[in-house]
C-alpha cells in the first residue's frame, strides 16, 4: 500500500503550539523512548533484511548448498539478462501492468465523474464498491480461477448466453488467453483505488470554476479537459505513478489464479522472483529484487520530470475530508 | 454548483453506475452461491445462478477433512495481536512526528514513506535467514513481530495524519493539570482519536489478516499456518476441491468485510488526506 503524500500538510492554526518551542533534555528523552519501538522493528525486520538482502544478491547464495556463499559480483544479474525466461517476465510484466493501468484509470476517472454529483445512497454504494479492497489478491485470484475455469466457469456461461462465444473458451489453459483473465481480474480489483482517489481529488476543485465555465459557455468536453484534469493533475499522476509501482510488485493476484502458467505465460518478473525464492536461490532472486527497485526508482525518476509542470498550476481550494 | 443535469445524462450516470455496482458484487456473489452448493451440484451443467436447496456440506467438510478451525484461530491470533501491537507503536511514534520538530525528523518520516515504495518480498530470503537465527521460523509469534514491522511505517503516517485535526493544546492543558506526557496522550488525545485508531487497527488487521508470502515463507507445519498460507497450500494440489476452497474463500472473507464496512470512511480519509491537500 502506498502512501500520497505528495507535501507536507497544511498546517492548521492550532498546531502552532509552544510544543515546538525548544524542549528540554527531559522531554527529549521521553520523545525517543516514545520513539524507540517504531524504529527498533522497522530497523531490524525491514531494513536489515532488505540491505543483507541487497549484499546477497552479489553472492552465491543458493539455500540448497551453502557451501560455497562466496562474493561473485555481477554474475547474478548476467545470469539473470541471459535467462530466456527471465526475459519472458519482464515483457509479461509491462504487458500486465499497462493491461491493467490503462482500463483501470478509464474506468476509475468516469467512475468518480459519476460519483461527483450527490445522491441518495452515495455512501452505501461507495462502501459496496470498495469491498473488493477488503480481499486479499491471493483470494480474488482464486476466485477469478474458478469463475474462468474452462468447463464450469460462470464467465464462458454468461458469454454464451449472450451469443458472444459458441464453444466454452480455455482461458487458463491457453497461453493466448491468460493473460487476458489475469488483467481483467486485476482491473476489477483495483479500479475502486482509482475511483476513490480521483473522487477525492475532484471534490477539491472548486464550484466557481465550473460557474465560469458555464458563463463562457464551455461545453462538456472543453470543461473536462479545460478545468477538471487541470485542476487535479497532481492526484491523477501520482495516483497512477503509485499504481504502476503497486500493479508491478504484486503478484498475489497471479499467484492465486494462475501461478505463472500456463507455460510462464502469466508469470511476471515479481511471481517469478517469488518462485525463484521459494526454491532457495536467494542469490539470484536478491539479485531480481534490486534490479527491480533500481528500474522502478528509475522509471519514478523519468516519470516524475516528464509529468513536471511546464505552465503555472490552477491553484486550488483544500476542502475537508 | 455543477450544471443542471438533463434525464440523459441522469439515467446514463446511474445506468453506468448500476453496472459498476453489479461488476464489482458479481464475483463475491457467485463464491458465495458456488460455497452453499451440493458437492454435486457444483460441478452440474447448465449452472445454476440461484443453489436452490442450501447445503452446507462444504463447510463440515472444510472442517472435518482439513485443519481449518486451527488455521482460522492462527489467523485471528496473529491479526489481533499484530494490529494491536503496531497501532499502539504507531501511535506514540505519529505522536512525537506530528507534535515535534527535531533534527532527524525528515530522515525518520523518509525511512517510513521509503518502505512503502519497496516491496517487502524483495527481503523474502534474508527475512527467512534472520528469523532463522533468531529462531522464530514456524512460529507465530515471529510472524506477529514481522506483521508488526511491516504495518509501523503506514500506520504512522496515517495517525499523523489525524493527530494533525486535534489541538496539541487539549493534552497541553492536561500536563498544566499534572498529566504526564504518557497519561495525557492515553487519557485525553486516544479517546479524542477513536475513529482515527479504529481505522488504522481495522486497516492494519485486514493486511495481516490477507498477507501470503510472508505467511507462506515463515509458517510450515500445519498447526502454526494461518488462512493464506493454509489456502496457498490447498491450491498447491493438482485437483482443487471448488466445494471446499469456496467455502473457506467465503469464511476468510466475512470478517474483514464486515470491519471495512465499519472504517472504511476513515480509511480513505486517512489515505488521501495527503493527496487532496495540493
Amino acid at each position: 500500500m502506498a502512501v500520497l503524500q505528495t507535501e507536507r500538510p497544511v498546517r492548521r492554526p492550532h498546531a502552532r503550539t509552544s510544543h515546538r518551542r525548544q524542549f528540554t533534555g527531559r522531554t527529549a528523552l521521553v520523545l525517543l523512548a516514545f520513539m524507540l519501538p517504531a524504529i527498533v522493528f522497522v530497523g531490524l525486520f525491514t531494513y536489515y533484511p532488505l540491505l543483507s538482502g541487497i549484499q546477497m544478491a552479489f553472492r552465491n547464495y543458493n539455500l540448497n548448498d551453502l557451501s560455497d556463499t562466496s562474493w561473485v559480483g555481477l554474475k547474478n544479474f548476467r545470469t539473470l539478462l541471459h535467462d530466456d525466461m527471465f526475459r519472458g517476465t519482464v515483457k509479461n510484466s509491462v504487458v500486465w501492468v499497462v493491461g491493467s493501468l490503462v482500463p483501470q484509470f478509464l474506468i476509475g476517472f468516469t467512475m468518480a465523474l459519476w460519483l461527483r454529483r450527490k445522491f441518495r445512497f452515495r455512501g452505501i454504494y461507495q462502501a459496496l464498491v470498495f469491498f473488493p479492497w477488503a480481499v486479499s489478491g491471493f483470494l480474488i485470484g482464486i476466485l477469478f480461477r474458478w469463475m474462468f475455469n474452462g468447463e464450469f466457469g460462470v464467465v464462458n456461461d454468461l458469454l454464451m448466453k449472450a451469443h458472444l462465444i459458441d464453444t466454452p473458451v480455455p482461458w487458463l489453459a491457453d497461453a493466448k488467453y491468460a493473460m487476458v483473465a489475469v488483467i481483467i481480474a486485476n482491473v476489477w480489483y483495483g479500479v475502486t483505488f482509482f475511483a476513490i482517489m480521483i473522487l477525492a481529488a475532484l471534490q477539491s476543485v472548486p464550484d466557481e470554476l465550473y460557474e465560469a465555465a458555464a458563463i463562457d459557455g464551455a461545453g462538456k468536453v472543453r470543461t473536462l479537459f479545460g478545468i477538471t484534469i487541470p485542476s487535479i493533475r497532481t492526484t491523477l499522476a501520482l495516483t497512477v505513478l503509485l499504481r504502476v509501482i503497486w500493479i508491478f510488485n504484486s503478484p498475489e493476484l497471479i499467484f492465486g489464479m494462475t501461478g505463472g502458467g500456463p507455460a510462464n505465460a502469466t508469470h511476471t518478473v515479481t511471481s517469478y522472483m517469488i518462485q525463484v525464492t521459494q526454491e532457495g536461490d536467494y542469490g539470484r532472486a536478491s539479485a531480481m529484487g534490486v534490479m527491480v527497485v533500481f528500474v522502478l526508482i528509475l522509471f519514478a525518476i523519468f516519470y516524475l520530470l516528464a509529468i513536471r509542470p511546464r505552465t503555472p498550476r490552477i491553484t486550488t481550494r483544500k476542502v475537508a475530508g | 454548483m455543477i450544471r443542471s443535469e438533463t434525464l440523459a445524462g441522469r439515467i446514463a450516470r446511474f445506468g453506468g453506475l448500476g453496472i459498476c455496482l453489479l461488476v464489482t458484487v458479481f464475483p463475491l456473489y457467485w463464491i458465495l452461491v458456488t460455497s452453499f452448493k451440493d458437492p454435486g451440484a457444483i460441478f452440474a451443467y447448465p449452472l445454476k445462478y440461484w443453489p436452490g436447496d442450501f447445503s452446507l456440506d462444504n463447510y463440515r467438510g472444510l472442517f472435518s477433512q482439513s485443519n481449518f478451525a486451527v488455521f482460522l484461530v492462527n489467523s485471528l491470533i496473529v491479526s489481533t495481536v499484530a494490529a494491536a501491537l503496531s497501532t499502539v507503536i504507531s501511535l506514540l511514534s505519529a505522536y512525537v512526528l506530528a507534535r515535534f520538530e527535531f533534527v532527524s525528523k525528515g530522515a525518520v518520516m523518509g525511512a517510513f514513506l521509503v518502505t512503502q515504495m519497496i516491496p517487502g518480498f524483495i527481503a523474502l530470503g534474508s527475512l527467512y535467514i534472520l528469523m532463522t537465527k533468531l529462531y522464530l521460523v514456524d512460529s507465530r509469534w515471529g510472524l506477529v513481530l514481522v506483521y508488526v514491522a511491516v504495518s509501523i511505517p503506514l500506520c504512522t503516517v496515517m495517525l499523523r495524519g489525524f493527530f494533525e485535526n486535534v489541538p496539541a493544546s487539549l493534552e497541553e492543558a492536561a500536563m498544566v493539570d499534572g498529566c504526564s506526557r504518557l497519561s495525557a496522550l492515553f487519557r485525553v488525545l486516544v479517546p479524542v482519536m477513536t475513529p482515527g485508531l479504529a481505522a488504522s487497527y481495522i486497516f492494519n488487521f485486514v493486511n495481516c489478516w490477507n498477507e501470503l508470502f510472508l505467511s507462506v515463507t515463515l509458517l510450515n507445519s500445519d498447526n502454526n499456518k494461518t488462512i493464506p498460507a493454509a489456502l496457498n497450500g490447498f491450491i498447491s494440489s493438482y485437483n482443487i476441491d471448488w466445494g471446499s476452497m469456496s467455502a473457506a474463500a467465503v469464511l476468510s472473507i466475512v470478517p474483514t468485510m464486515v470491519l471495512f464496512a465499519f472504517a472504511s470512511r476513515y480509511i480513505v480519509e486517512g489515505l488521501t488526506a495527503g493527496a487532496v491537500k495540493e
